[in-house]
């Protein structure tokens, strides 16, 4: 049962983790480069741009329960388990979700990148 | 991408480990958490090394929306991988540990991920909407 438990939270997490990353990535395509805004308008400008973003707000809500759901499930289990999983499941969902949601040109290098990212992340957890 | 830009991704790399560290840590102090008691989670925010981790990890929010404005979110992800290189750096000569050669492995397969990333574009060129129609009514005409 508790496996079951450790599986749905590192679930959750990714689920939750993917959708907040592509909501902010979202909602930071809108905003524009927030180096430029702070340098133009100032740093108050740069934060009331970020607050009357809903789908920043959307995003900060997925995050929520991404962290909550990882905290429960280092609880359950071991970080060797729940950070390689969660962190390596992210990384391809992101990259899914990049390309079908936001339309993002995930060429055969970004695929390497990702996938040679997350051999890595399973190597150093792992061992 | 100019050197202000690679700080930025750095900076993420850099204060998600340490956040994630210091957050792990904290957990280990509070205990398993029990399904029917999950409102004991609010407690656990009091822990300092939670409120450590929470702090590095809203730096590392803000430098992740600053990358996200100017880069793609499938080129930011595997370049802040460099976080757990850093995580393997710490633990080698800030704690002393023994990194085996499984690990090594692991972080050069990570270094290879991320420069296949930054030797690529950043940004993915959107074609602007308004443009393709002038360019369609051109075409017809």
């Amino acid at each position: 049962m508790r496996t079951l438990y450790t599986w749905l939270c590192i679930s959750t997490t990714v689920l939750a983790a993917a959708s907040g990353d592509v909501l902010v990535a979202l909602a930071m395509r809108r905003i524009g480069d927030l180096g430029d805004l702070r340098r133009s308008h100032g740093f108050a400008a740069v934060i009331i741009r970020l607050l009357s973003s809903w789908v920043l707000f959307g995003s900060v809500f997925f995050m929520t329960i991404a962290f909550f759901s990882n905290l429960v499930g280092l609880s359950w289990a071991d970080l060797s388990l729940i950070g390689p999983a969660s962190a390596a499941l992210t990384f391809i969902a992101n990259a899914i979700a990049a390309k079908w949601f936001l339309n993002e040109n995930v060429d055969h290098r970004r695929w390497l990148a990702t996938i040679f990212v997350c051999c890595g992340v399973l190597l150093l957890t792992r061992s | 991408m100019t050197f202000r830009k690679y700080l930025v991704i750095f900076s993420i790399a850099l204060f998600g480990s340490v956040g994630d560290a210091f957050l792990a840590r904290g957990m280990k102090d509070a205990g398993s958490i029990d399904i029917h008691h999950v409102t004991h989670l609010w407690s656990i925010l009091a822990n300092p090394f939670v409120i450590v981790g929470i702090f590095s990890l809203l730096i590392f929010m803000y430098c992740y929306m600053t990358a996200l404005s100017f880069a793609d979110l499938s080129y930011v992800l595997p370049a802040t991988a460099l976080g757990y290189v850093n995580m393997v750096l710490l633990s080698i000569f800030w704690l002393h540990e023994h990194v085996s050669t499984r690990r090594w492995t692991g972080v050069a397969f990570i270094v290879i991920g991320v420069g296949l990333v930054a030797g690529g574009p950043s940004r993915t060129e959107h074609p602007c909407p308004s443009m393709s129609e002038s360019a369609a009514v051109e075409e017809r005409a």
